[in-house]
């Protein structure tokens, strides 16, 4: 069985100005030790999409539709309390700024201690020993004695160290990331991304990782699934999403980054902005900025085309993309 | 850090000469102390004997030296009712009027830090607004009256506290306090309730806003995610980010506090520094007034002093900026 | 849609409210004067024209944004209780039983009657007892209504006018004229109201005069601040160096444009500040160094029966007390709505 199973989830929030549907319809799953990538420019709903499998959107968000089912159990059924035994034991997740996820006020041991003592009935040193456990495993120097210094005592890379660690520390079956790594620069970034991805293969955790960079989980996720306006609209095992993208949009993200193997060839950019997401046109949302838009685009939204296990894309023009593309 | 401090105090002492100077015009100028200090029938010859023996026949900026001469030796006269040097009369009803006004610091952070955290945490429900109704009632009763009302609850209709005076006292550190003693904590809870009232609906308000403000912080939003309990994340994790800016506020309204006791203690016949500076007014006991001001001053000039040490010692991110300066 | 009325001044609305507010400012100037000077049209129509003014001034400042102030019930409630105790404290003279304020009217064998008691000859109801001086405790707090309100507004409206110079002066001048106003400002405000107000007083003696004084003086600093922050803020703008480009002169870009723009902010603190004002004078008269005896605001009703209060004579202090309180209260209630009405800013 899968870890998460996540069906057909509708996320929206309900502003003054009207209905956002932030995630309208998302489905994917992830295997035990596997890593997923979840690709998106900022507002495609990935973030959201991410909070919404802890049960943290903020009000006026909502999770309004679908399913999440971690290990088969619809996280929705749960009650308050048992969701909570839940984060940060079983389903951890790691936040974008460094900066901002420490409380700036409490010692590092506090934070660290607090996290497991909210789920074991533990001793306060034996909680304490397994902080330094976990510092010593995501690269933290001299963990013991830095226990006591406060989050601005650290450089952000360190802050980002610790904050991971902190989701290591129960040992989750399941991690979200949510571009952990953007905030950071390029040479931390990297360091960051490999040890990760061994603790995950190590200890067999399931990886969700949101970034609006496709260049980053490349090289790390298994399986890639590119969100926009809050959509999946292509997924696939990474080598082929690479390879051969069947989305027009996928093809202008490859199309993007530079160095993909095409030396001395010009850079593509997807044209026009990401659309406003109170206000999406009501066809595919992808069609004002998309060179093969067709009439059928402008007024149908694509269906799912289903390729294989998990793989799909939503496109009325599949193959003219790839053949864009490349 | 220390640059800092040294900064801090040369703006005290600066306060403090400018504040010298407005007692000295103001209470020294306005009318003729000599009227009270003789019988209404002298004789211009003994009119001109006391000024000559008070310095009053001298150029003003003589009197002003020679009134900052004394001060700095802590010389502000003699009162003029009770025949004891003024400062030495002050201090002796200080303590009254200081462990008052901490006990009613105590009560407003007790009453005020839990219901704001949690009208802040309930912003937009029923609770939340109920609570922030009332704190504008707790804005604006009048606090003799909460006295009174307090009195004829509890001392006359339930007869479960004293209604005035002071009660034992215990003497600790050489100093006569009644917060050590049973019955004089009891003397003292319904005048520190009445003091703490306002203080505390301020604190209800700074801690709401600050509760509503970390609330949407990531490091709360995050401690969600580590699955902590709500109460300990509004309780440790809020709690201690806004305690940072209600202490500096409490701490700068001490001072407030003690001028306020001035109502409250007439009201509660409590014997503080307070009731010493009123009864001094309508003896027209000037030097008395003249020292409760300078000392009043030089108390809002330690507090103010003392709050920033402590906000330094709080807030790890300034002190760290102070080290490094 | 306001918005765009606002922007638009040729319109026709956005005219008549600006005629109508102006209309409403000239009556409620001009019933104040015929009051107090005595002149003119008889007392009670003046009384009429100043609270239809009033009322008229509230309507023109809200217009548009009612709905944004009475959100809830609390509004409705604070709005109906200032009201009734604005038109009890305008009308005293003609809803009274008496008046406290004609010794004659007194008689010392009527002192300290319970409520729902009748004088001598039994012509006069006591509804709410009467005080040691035989001086029904309604009137009294009717008077007294008046007393309390029109000292503090009178004190808040003069503070404010100097605040606002001062203030708007410092800004506008910068260096070291502001630098020195400023530290003016920040050394008074650094000492407790009260403590100041009591030196005064003590040093002034009673009299309705110098508390409006004092109660002046503790606040123009408060005033001063605010309208300077306020107006540093918009100095920076553009269209202030528009106008300046446009070869204005000083006065009239001081009045056409900084002024206006600080005068949300100043209804919200002085709506307030009355409130603070009205505890201040009612404390001080507590002690004696307040309204003198012969016209006692409320705090001095309360001071006066405090004294009968722990043997069982609580109407004496009680009902002014309540009366304090609910006009306090609704004006920090109606003060509370109109900061979130008027200061966009400070609402989420």
């Amino acid at each position: 069985m899968s870890v998460l199973d996540i069906r057909d989830l509708q996320t929206h929030f309900f502003t003054d100005d009207g209905v956002v549907k932030a995630v309208d319809g998302v489905s994917f799953s992830l295997d035990a030790g596997e890593v997923l990538g979840l690709v998106g420019e900022s507002g495609s709903g990935k973030s959201v999409t991410g909070f919404s499998i802890l049960r943290l959107v903020d009000p006026p968000g909502r999770v309004v539709g679908g399913e999440i089912l971690f290990h088969g159990q619809d996280l929705a059924q749960l009650s308050n309390r048992e969701m909570r035994s839940l984060r940060g034991n079983r389903i951890a997740m790691i936040f974008q700024d460094p900066m901002m996820t420490l409380n700036p006020v409490l010692r590092i041991e506090t934070q660290m201690v607090e996290a497991v003592r909210a789920h074991e009935r533990i001793s306060h040193a034996a909680a304490r020993d397994r902080a330094i456990t976990t510092l010593a495993k995501v690269g933290i120097p001299s963990p013991a004695e830095r226990l006591a210094a406060y989050p601005h005592q650290f450089s952000g890379g360190m802050r980002q160290r610790v904050a991971i660690a902190i989701a290591l520390l129960n040992g989750p079956e399941l991690i979200v990331a949510d571009e952990p790594t953007t905030a950071l620069d390029v040479t931390i970034q990297s360091q960051i991304l490999a040890e990760v991805q061994e603790l995950a293969r190590e200890t067999g955790t399931a990886l969700i990782w949101i970034t609006h960079d496709l260049a980053v989980v490349a090289g790390l996720a298994d399986r890639i699934s590119v969100m926009y306006a809050g959509r999946i609209v292509e997924s696939g095992p990474t080598e082929q999403v690479l390879a051969a993208p069947q989305h027009p949009y996928t093809a202008g993200l490859l199309g993007s980054i530079p160095g993909h193997g095409r030396r001395g060839e010009r850079l593509t950019q997807i044209p026009g902005m990401a659309p406003s997401m109170s206000r999406l046109p009501a066809g595919c949302a992808f069609a004002p900025r998309c060179d093969l838009a067709s009439e059928m685009c402008r007024s149908t939204a694509p269906m799912v085309t289903e390729t294989g296990a998990g793989q799909g894309y939503r496109c009325h023009h599949p193959n003219a993309a790839q053949k864009v593309a490349t | 850090m220390l640059v800092f401090l040294l900064r801090r105090l040369a703006q005290s002492v600066f306060v403090l000469i400018a504040m010298m100077v407005v007692v000295f015009f103001g209470v020294y100028m306005i009318g003729n102390p000599v009227d009270i200090l003789i019988s209404p029938d002298a004789t211009p010859a003994e009119i001109e004997e006391t000024m000559a023996r008070f310095g009053f026949d001298q150029p003003v900026y003589i009197q002003f030296l020679k009134f900052v001469g004394n001060a700095l030796q802590g010389d502000l006269g003699r009162s003029f009712v009770h025949g004891e040097p003024a400062v030495q009369l002050i201090l002796s009803y200080m303590p009254a009027t200081l462990e008052l006004a901490l006990l009613g610091l105590i009560f407003s952070i007790a009453i005020g830090v839990p219901l704001g955290v949690y009208a802040g945490y309930k912003a937009d429900r029923w609770q939340g607004r109920a609570i922030m109704t009332g704190s504008i009632f707790g804005f604006s009763l009048p606090n003799f009256w909460v006295g009174m009302l307090l009195i004829l609850i509890f001392a006359v209709e339930l007869r479960w506290l004293p209604s005035t005076g002071r009660g034992e006292t215990v003497e600790v550190l050489g100093l006569r306090l009644s917060i050590f003693s049973s019955n004089g904590l009891q003397y003292m809870i319904l005048p520190a309730l009445t003091l703490a009232l306002y203080k505390a609906s301020l604190v209800t308000r700074l801690a709401r806003a600050g509760t509503q403000e970390a609330l949407m912080q990531d490091y709360v939003k995050f401690a969600r995610a580590k699955g902590i309990s709500e109460t300990r994340i509004l309780f440790v994790h809020v709690l201690k980010n806004i305690m940072i800016p209600i202490i500096t506020v409490l701490g700068l309204e001490l001072g407030s506090m003690i001028a306020f006791a001035v109502v409250t203690e007439t009201v509660f016949a409590w014997p503080g520094m307070g009731k010493l500076l009123i009864d001094s007014i309508t003896t027209l006991d000037r030097p008395v007034i003249v020292a409760y001001l300078m000392l009043t001053v030089l108390i809002f000039i330690i507090i103010n002093f003392a709050v920033d040490v402590i906000y330094t010692l709080l807030d790890p991110r300034v002190r760290v900026k102070g080290e490094a300066a | 849609m306001s918005a765009d009325i606002h922007i638009a001044p040729t319109t026709d609305p956005a005219k008549l409210w600006r005629i109508a507010s102006r209309v409403a400012g000239l009556a409620v100037v001009a019933a104040l004067v015929m009051l107090l000077g005595g002149v003119g049209l008889p007392p009670l129509w003046s009384r009429i024209i100043l609270l239809v003014g009033l009322v008229a001034l509230a309507a023109v400042l809200l217009r548009g944004k009612y709905a944004k102030f009475f959100s809830g019930p609390s509004a409705y409630v604070a709005t109906a209780c200032l009201l009734l105790l604005i038109v009890l404290a305008i009308f005293a003279t003609e809803l009274s039983p008496q008046n406290p304020y004609d010794l004659r009217q007194l008689d010392i064998m009527d002192g300290r009657q319970p409520p729902g008691s009748t004088n001598f000859d039994r012509t006069l109801t006591f509804h709410l007892g009467t005080d040691e001086q035989g001086r029904d405790i309604l009137s009294g707090i009717l008077y007294g209504l008046r007393v309390s309100l029109s000292v503090s507004i009178a004190a808040t409206l003069i503070a404010m006018l100097i605040g606002v110079v001062v203030g708007i002066y410092a800004a506008w001048a910068g260096g070291r004229i502001e630098a020195i106003l400023m530290r003016i400002v920040d050394f008074q405000l650094s000492f407790p109201s009260i403590l100041v107000a009591l030196m005064l007083m003590a040093a002034f003696g009673r009299g309705l005069d110098k508390i409006v004084i004092a109660l002046i003086i503790v606040q123009w600093a408060y005033y001063a601040r605010t309208v300077r922050g306020t107006a540093l803020s918009e100095t920076r703008k553009e269209y202030i160096d528009a106008a300046r480009g446009l070869g204005l002169p000083a006065w009239r870009i001081v009045f056409g444009h900084l002024l206006p723009n600080c005068i949300p902010p100043l209804i919200v603190i002085s709506t307030v500040q009355v409130a603070n004002t009205i505890v201040l004078e009612s404390s001080l008269s507590f002690l004696g160094v307040g309204v003198p005896i012969t016209q006692p605001s409320l705090g001095l009703l309360i001071a006066n029966g405090y004294g009968y209060m722990l043997s069982g004579q609580y109407w004496m202090s009680m009902y002014p007390g309540v009366a304090l309180l609910a006009i306090v209260a609704a004006i920090n209630m109606v003060g509370d709505r109109l900061r979130d009405t008027l200061n966009p800013r400070l609402t989420r």
